[in-house]
Parts: C-alpha cells; sequence; structure tokens
C-alpha cells in the first residue's frame, strides 16, 4: 500500500478537526474535534510504525497512549465544561471573555503616585 | 492499486466525509453520531494496516466511553436536540482559511516527502502479542507513569465538578465511574 | 609673634568663627555674641598690630604652592603680600567689622536670625581680609566671589520682604554681571604676565630694568576693561552702580560694612594693587576717569532727590566710590587708598549712626522725619556723630574727609595741568572738574539731609517721635568710636605717606579754596532752599530744598536717572522674551517629541489592545496561523538549501 493514503488521509482529517476546534462554538463539540485531530495524529503513528517494521512497536504504543490520554482530557476537559456550564450558564466559547481587554482601560496613574508618595517615608 | 488500497480509499472518504459532517452538523447529538462514524472508519483503517490490537482498543475506548461521555456533556449542558442555528461562532471563516492552509500544507508537504514510499503489508505488524510483549518489556515505565497521570486526571475532574448540591451529586458519581473506566483501559 | 603668622591669623580668625557659629549658633545662642565680637576685636588688633610692625618698609610676602592649574608657571599660590596698602586697608576693614559687630549686638538683639547674621558677617569679615592680604589673583578671586555671597545673603537678611528678596538677587546678578569679565581678565593677564602673583605682575611693570628687557603687556586695554567691569560691579560704578541704592533693604549695620566700608571698596583697593596695569593703558585710564565722573555726579545728584536716609547714604557711597576710581584714574593710588580710609570711616560712622536714627524714629523717611519733632533730643549721640560724619562727607576742614578729598582734587590736578607720565591730561581735567561739581552737590545734599532730619529752629514741627527704645550704650559707644577717625584721621596725612609710595598728601592751597568754596556755596544754597521752604508753605509743599535746587532734574535724579528702567528694557525684558521664547519651544517642540514618545507607544498599545479580545478561538488561529506561515518558511528555506 502507497505510504500516501494514509498519510494525506491523517492530513485531511487533522485539518477537519482544526477547522472544528477554530468554529465550534459549543465547548463540548470543539472537543470532539480535538478527538480528530488526536486521531488523525494516531493513524499517522500506526502507519508510520507498519511502515518502518519498528521491532518496538514505537508507534503502536504511542497509540495506545494517546487513546488513554484522550480519554483522560476528555474527563478533565467535560468536567470543566460542566463546572463553566454551571457558574456561567453557557458553554458557549466565545462568551467567556472575562480575560479579554475592555475597550477602555482604568487608568492606573493613581496607583503610581501613591507608590511615589510613600516612597520618601 | 491493489485491492487494500482501493477499500482504504472508499474507507478514507467515509471518514473523511464523516469528520466533515462531524464538525459542520447543526445538530450537537448527531455530530457525536458522525463522531463515532469517523472513528469506527478510522478503527477499520487500522485493521487494513494490520494494527489489529491498535483498532480494537480504539473501539472499545473511543466508541464504547469517549463518545458517550461527549453525549452525557452535551445531556450535562442541555444541548438542545433538533438544530441549533448558531452551532459555529462567528470565527468560522477565519477557521475555514486557516484549515484549508493547514491543509494545504500538510499535504504538499506529505506528497513532497513521500511520494516513492509504500507500505509493505504481507506479514502482519499489530497482532496482539508482539505489541502486548513490546508494551510491558519496552514502554512499562510510560505505561506505569500514564497510569499515575490517569489517576491525577481522575482525581483532578473530581475535584473540578465536585459541588454541593444533592442533584449534582449523581451527576459527579457518573463522571467517576467512567474516569475509573478510562483508568482501568490504561 | 611673628608678623606673618598674625597677618594669616587675620583673616582666619573670623573665619574660624563664622563656622563655629554657623555649627553651633542654634544649639548654644549664648555663644553667638563672644563668638562673633571676639575674633572680629582679635582680629583687629592683630591687623593693628600686623601694620605697626610693616610700618611702611619693604612688602612682606610669603607665599605656600596651594594647587596646580597644569601649568607649571602658573601654579596657584597661598600668597600674602603685606605692603603698606595692605596693611591699612585691612585695620580699616577689621576696624569697621569689630564695631558693626559689637554694633549688631544691640541692633538685631531680639532677631531670631541673628546667629546666622553674625556668622555671615565674620565670615564676610575673612573674605574681605582675605582680599586685602592675598598675593595670588586666584585667592583673591575665591575671597572676591565669598563676599559677593555674603552679601546676597545678608542683603536678604529680612527675606520676609518682598523688597529685600528682590534686592539680594539684584546684587548678586548685577556683580556676577562684573565678575564674568572680571574673572577673564583676571585669567589673561596671569596669562600675559606668567603668573598669578600680584606683586611678581607689579614688579614685572614697574621695574623693567631690574627685570632685563622692558616687559610690556600686549593686550593692556583689553585686560584693563575686563578687570573694571568687576570693578565697577563691586565698587557700584555706573553702570553697575544700580545694586547699591537698593541693597540698603538689608539691615543698616550691613549696609555699614558691607555697601559703604568694605566691601565696595574691595573694587577700589583691587585697582590699587594693580595699577601699574591699568597705568600701561591710556584709553583705560581715560575710560576710568569717564566713569568716575559720570557716576560722581550722577550719584550726587540722585542723592539729593531721595528720600529714604539709607538711599541718600548709598548714592553718595557711589559717589565716594567714584572719587576713588578718579583719582586711581589720574594714577594716584595714594589719594585714593587715603579716601577709602578716611571714607570707611565716616561712611560707617554715617550708617551706624542714621541705623539709630531708624530705630528711633521706625521710619528712615527724611520726609517723615522732617514732621518729626525733637529727634535731635530723643538721639543725641546719632544727632552729633551725624553731623561730624556729614561734616566729614561734605569735606569740610578739618575733618578726615576734606584731607583725602583734598588728596584726590589736588592729584586730578596735578595730572591735568603738569605732564604726568602716562596719565592722559584729559583724564586729570575730567576728574579735576568733575570732582569740585561734586564737592558742591556733596555739600549740598550732605546739608539737606542735616536739615531735614535735625534742623528746625523756631520748633514748628508737629508730630512726635514714636515711642521706642533707644540706642543701647554699646551703639552709642561704637557711634564714638567711630567719630575718632572721622575727626581725626585726615591729621594722618604726613604720616600715611610712608606706609604708600611716598607721595604727597597735603593738601594744597588753590584746589584746598575751590574745594572748600565748592562745598560752601552747596551748603549754602541747600540751606538758603531749605529756608524758603521752611518758611513758606511748609504745610502744602514740604520743606524739602532739593526740587528747588534741581528744579525739572528732580524727578529723573530721584529715580536714579532711570538706570533701572534702562536696565529693564536693555537686560530684563529682552531676558524675559528670551525665556518666554524657550518657554514656548519647550512646551511646543520640545514636548511635542516627548508627548510623541508617550503617545506612539500608547496608540500602538490601544491597537494590541484591541487583539486580546478574550476570545479563545481568536487566539488559537492566530497561533496556528502563524506556525504554519513559520513552517513552511521554513520547509521553503530548507528546500532552498
Amino acid at each position: 500500500m502507497h505510504l500516501l493514503y494514509p498519510a494525506v488521509l491523517a492530513a485531511l482529517l487533522f485539518s477537519t478537526g482544526l477547522y472544528g476546534v477554530l468554529a465550534r462554538r459549543n465547548a463540548i463539540l470543539v472537543l470532539m474535534s480535538v478527538e480528530l485531530m488526536l486521531a488523525a495524529v494516531s493513524l499517522n503513528l500506526v502507519a508510520f510504525d507498519v511502515w518502518l517494521r519498528d521491532a518496538m512497536h514505537s508507534g503502536q504504543v504511542l497509540t495506545l497512549f494517546l487513546i488513554a490520554l484522550a480519554a483522560a482530557e476528555i474527563g478533565i476537559g467535560l468536567a470543566i465544561v460542566l463546572l463553566v456550564y454551571r457558574t456561567r450558564g453557557t458553554s458557549a466559547i466565545d462568551q467567556l471573555r472575562e480575560l479579554g481587554e475592555s475597550a477602555h482601560p482604568a487608568p492606573d496613574e493613581p496607583a503610581a503616585e501613591r507608590t511615589t508618595e510613600t516612597t520618601p517615608t | 492499486m491493489t485491492g487494500q488500497e482501493v477499500v482504504f480509499v472508499i474507507v478514507g472518504v467515509v471518514v473523511l466525509g464523516a469528520a466533515v459532517r462531524c464538525v459542520t452538523t447543526r445538530e450537537l447529538v448527531h455530530a457525536a453520531l458522525w463522531l463515532v462514524v469517523a472513528l469506527g472508519g478510522l478503527a477499520v483503517q487500522y485493521l487494513l494496516l494490520t494494527a489489529e490490537f491498535v483498532a480494537w482498543v480504539q473501539v472499545l475506548i473511543y466508541l464504547g466511553s469517549v463518545v458517550v461521555l461527549l453525549l452525557f456533556g452535551l445531556m450535562l449542558t442541555r444541548a438542545p436536540i433538533g438544530p441549533s442555528p448558531d452551532a459555529d461562532s462567528g470565527n468560522r471563516p477565519v477557521a475555514l482559511a486557516v484549515s484549508l492552509a493547514s491543509a494545504a500544507a500538510l499535504v504538499a508537504l506529505v506528497v513532497d516527502a513521500f511520494r516513492t514510499s509504500w507500505i509493505e503489508l504481507d506479514r502482519p505488524h499489530g497482532e496482539s502479542g508482539p505489541v502486548g510483549e513490546s508494551l510491558f518489556q519496552n514502554w512499562v515505565l510510560p505505561f506505569e507513569a500514564l497510569s499515575v497521570l490517569l489517576l491525577a486526571a481522575l482525581v483532578g475532574a473530581i475535584v473540578v465538578s465536585r459541588t454541593r448540591g444533592n442533584e449534582q451529586r449523581t451527576e459527579q458519581r457518573t463522571e467517576q465511574r467512567d474516569g475509573q473506566r478510562n483508568g482501568g483501559v490504561g | 609673634m611673628n608678623t606673618t603668622t598674625a597677618a594669616v591669623l587675620v583673616p582666619l580668625l573670623p573665619f574660624v568663627a563664622a563656622a563655629v557659629i554657623l555649627l553651633t549658633g542654634r544649639r548654644a545662642p549664648g555663644f553667638v555674641r563672644p563668638l562673633a565680637v571676639l575674633p572680629t576685636l582679635t582680629s583687629a588688633g592683630l591687623a593693628i598690630y600686623v601694620a605697626v610692625r610693616q610700618g611702611g618698609d619693604e612688602p612682606i610676602t610669603a607665599a605656600t604652592r596651594l594647587a596646580a592649574t597644569g601649568n607649571d608657571r602658573l601654579d596657584i599660590q597661598l600668597a600674602l603680600n603685606l605692603d603698606g596698602f595692605a596693611v591699612l586697608v585691612a585695620v580699616l576693614v577689621a576696624v569697621v567689622a569689630g564695631c558693626v559687630q559689637l554694633y549688631s549686638t544691640g541692633y538685631l538683639s531680639g532677631d531670631p536670625r541673628y546667629p546666622s547674621y553674625a556668622a555671615l558677617v565674620s565670615l564676610f569679615t575673612a573674605a574681605m581680609l582675605l582680599v586685602v592680604y592675598a598675593d595670588d589673583l586666584i585667592v583673591l578671586l575665591v575671597g572676591w566671589e565669598v563676599m559677593g555671597v555674603c552679601s546676597y545673603f545678608l542683603v536678604g537678611h529680612y527675606w520676609e520682604t518682598s523688597a529685600a528678596r528682590a534686592a539680594s538677587l539684584k546684587a548678586f546678578l548685577v556683580t556676577k554681571l562684573g565678575d564674568v569679565p572680571f574673572l577673564i581678565g583676571i585669567l589673561a593677564l596671569a596669562n600675559e604676565a606668567d603668573t598669578f602673583r600680584i606683586s611678581v605682575i607689579v614688579g614685572k611693570l614697574t621695574s623693567p630694568l631690574a627685570e632685563g628687557p622692558a616687559f610690556e603687556l600686549s593686550h593692556p586695554t583689553l585686560i584693563a576693561l575686563l578687570l573694571l567691569a568687576g570693578v565697577a560691579g563691586k565698587s557700584g560704578q555706573a553702570p553697575l552702580h544700580a545694586w547699591l541704592p537698593d541693597a540698603m533693604a538689608g539691615p543698616t549695620p550691613v549696609s555699614a560694612l558691607i555697601h559703604a566700608a568694605t566691601m565696595v571698596a574691595a573694587g577700589v583697593y583691587f585697582v590699587a594693587r594693580l595699577l601699574p596695569v591699568f597705568a600701561s593703558s591710556t584709553a583705560a585710564l581715560l575710560v576710568l576717569a569717564l566713569v568716575a565722573a559720570v557716576t560722581m555726579l550722577g550719584s550726587a545728584l540722585a542723592a539729593l532727590a531721595q528720600d529714604d536716609i539709607k538711599r541718600v547714604l548709598a548714592y553718595s557711597t557711589i559717589g565716594q566710590l567714584a572719587y576713588m576710581t578718579g583719582a586711581l584714574a589720574v594714577a594716584d593710588r595714594d589719594a585714593a587708598v587715603f579716601h577709602l580710609l578716611t571714607h570707611g570711616a565716616f561712611k560707617a560712622l554715617l550708617f551706624l549712626a542714621a541705623g539709630v536714627l531708624i530705630h528711633t524714629a521706625g521710619t528712615g523717611s527724611l520726609t517723615a522725619m522732617s514732621r518729626m519733632r525733637g529727634l535731635k533730643r530723643r538721639a543725641p549721640d546719632a544727632y552729633w556723630t551725624m553731623t561730624i560724619g556729614l561734616l566729614a562727607l561734605a569735606a569740610i576742614p578739618p575733618f578726615a574727609g576734606f584731607f583725602s578729598k583734598e588728596a584726590v582734587i589736588a592729584g586730578a590736578e596735578h595730572a591735568a595741568l603738569d605732564a604726568e607720565h602716562g596719565v592722559p591730561a584729559a583724564a586729570g581735567w575730567i576728574v579735576l572738574v568733575a570732582g569740585l561739581l561734586t564737592a558742591l552737590l556733596t555739600a549740598a545734599y550732605a546739608a539737606r539731609l542735616w536739615l531735614l532730619a535735625f534742623h528746625d529752629p523756631v520748633d514748628s514741627r508737629t508730630e512726635p517721635v514714636p515711642v521706642s527704645e533707644g540706642a543701647s550704650p554699646v551703639m552709642a559707644g561704637v557711634l564714638w568710636l567711630l567719630a575718632l577717625p572721622t575727626v581725626a584721621l585726615g591729621a594722618a596725612y604726613p604720616v600715611l605717606p610712608d606706609w604708600f609710595d611716598g607721595g604727597d598728601l597735603a593738601p594744597t592751597l588753590l584746589t584746598a579754596l575751590l574745594a572748600t568754596g565748592a562745598a560752601l556755596v552747596g551748603g549754602l544754597a541747600a540751606y538758603a532752599a531749605w529756608r524758603s521752604a521752611y518758611e513758606g508753605d511748609a504745610e502744602a509743599t514740604g520743606v524739602d530744598p532739593a526740587p528747588a535746587l534741581l528744579r525739572g532734574l528732580h524727578p529723573h535724579a530721584a529715580a536714579g536717572f532711570h538706570a533701572d528702567a534702562a536696565y529693564a528694557a536693555a537686560v530684563v525684558r529682552p531676558t524675559e522674551a528670551a525665556a518666554r521664547l524657550v518657554r514656548f519651544l519647550d512646551g511646543a517642540v520640545v514636548d511635542t517629541y516627548v508627548r510623541a514618545a508617550a503617545a506612539a507607544p500608547g496608540l500602538l498599545g490601544t491597537a494590541a489592545r484591541r487583539a486580546q479580545t478574550g476570545n479563545v478561538q481568536t487566539y488559537l488561529s492566530a497561533i496556528v496561523a502563524g506556525t504554519l506561515v513559520l513552517a513552511v518558511v521554513a520547509v521553503l528555506v530548507v528546500a532552498g538549501e
């Protein structure tokens, strides 16, 4: 079998997952897209392992690890999403913007003045 | 083109189509089901690549637990049944451009790099026996480390999702059980 | 005690006293008075001792190397030169300073800033004595500048009043205006003469035969004029005289010490020491004579029109210093220093007596005093000593002023009529004519001052003298102590040439008659004008004889001939305009860069902040896109290689 088939499929699958991560609004859908990306990486690992005939089966073992990691990631991710949903009432990613810079930042000059006043004393 | 290649391409088209549906559908539950199709197709691909152990693990873990977990998540966040018009965020054009660019770059790179490489599939390379031996002989230390990591993830999931209310405690327990099951796989 | 040791102690004692007072004055105010008075009196005694020991013999010089300048021939040396001029001027300075310190203990008894005042006066005395004794131009300059700073602080002693603040600033700036060319002149002179030692410079200039080939300065006029600027600033000669009348905002003892007897005399003394340098340039002597004549006449006219008693005395100081400058212009330094000595005595007396008078009357205005009844009886010591001082000022024989002014006028006549070597006859004529005219005017304003303050023949004055404490015994004692040389110093004219160059200081008949006649005419004219004003409608026009005497000139003279206005137009307004320009440039041009330097990062920050939306997907898109671009570039670069 030509190596290009699994490699190209993995690349396309990865890009599809990337699109999902970047375009989806619901956090759980984003997590699904992440699974797609991980699956694409797994496919690559298996394909190259078979191609290289690795005696230690590195690619396949790593794929196993990856699957376990994906399961853990989903567990943690879902827990976080649930927490966010409970506290914020939504799981839409683009509405969680608390860390964004507000349009009119509070001036921090008073704080600077206070420090200069207190410095001599 | 050998028979294996034909099957691989057909299943690959199905996987890719299912993945695209998964990231574009407006019905959230359908997205999870399309994911099942895509991941199941991938398991078939693994089988085609003679990695049967990985294929069965894929079916067990992904299809058996991860997707179920995702469905639980959708339900717990009260995802609407039926199409929801706001499934995609405003970032969609950018996402499309970036992913198309990424696809183009990756495919071009891969094609350029491996256009003369063939995988020899006469001898199977992924039966349970050799892979298990390799796993418990050469990879036993990372394997144990991974189990510690899974334990940490389990504890973390509990801590993060713990609440004081009674009704949430059942959800918590569900997650716990899922986490344990995941840990058992590792 | 060695004469040199004593001479070193003379400036050192007040200096140490000043340092000690400054260090301890606030904690131990009880020690300030003895610390202020005793060292100054001791150094006065030592100065007299030095003068007696020196006795007009060969100058005693002692030098020790102080600092290198990078030019081996031009070392700065802590050098003393004790010739007759130096020791006598030192005696004058130390005695007047001692008197002023004594007087100040009474005059400033209740002043909270007395310790710093006493310390500054001591420091000033030390600096002046250093100037007098110094043989090195740089050391002299140090003393000169220390005096300037002390003068600044002492004039501004009452810094609560804006007048004192302005006056101190003005005194400082105007004298500095002269000091800058003075410093350049000193450096130029030292460069040409290859030494900073005054005695060596003078020796080279006056005895060319001993030095082999004749030594001449290559730019005598330039150097002399540069030095003259500093002298004019320090000695209050036109056009840098404007600070002196304003400096009367300081305490009266300060006026007596600094602005009458000593500091302003430093300029004259300096020219006397370096007279050969000035004498080597005819142009410099002519300029000196012109400056002296203009200053003399202008200040006498201005003094006649002033209302404040201290301003009258200040203008008269300018005029008397101009007499000394005039004597120097005709290369007669004996007469100049003689007049310096007598003037120091009687002007200090006049100022201190005026201080008592102001203390008693509560005002310095002559108009106000002319309405007060019995001022004479309330301040008898001031009345009598002031009378003596005014007689000396008007050069009435046999008071000290007569002899010294005589010497000046005789010297001018000598230069005008006899062909003196190196002295232009024109300078002699200028000084002679101006001196005689000024003698007339001096007598007039002295008489006016006396008549307005005290004279009340028919008891027509109405207002009572305000109740105030009179002069303390110490103050009165100091007045009478100073009255002594005012009366008697003139009689020293046969002895003084022993200390000086040996010229004749005796009055000559012709000039004596002329000058005394002029003085009598001036005095009588003032009396007549006063009398007519006194007997006329005194209530309406006042009793001041000055308007009648000066007529149209009076307003101009009262304003000091608009020197301040001229300064304002020539210096102050251009400076202010330049300052406004600089402020505008600073605000509109320089600050623009500064503000832009602040605004540009601000704009960049705003732009960067816009990217900071909080939307994780945007961030991730940017990251992935960037990674892709980097990866593609890396691959292309690798492929290109």
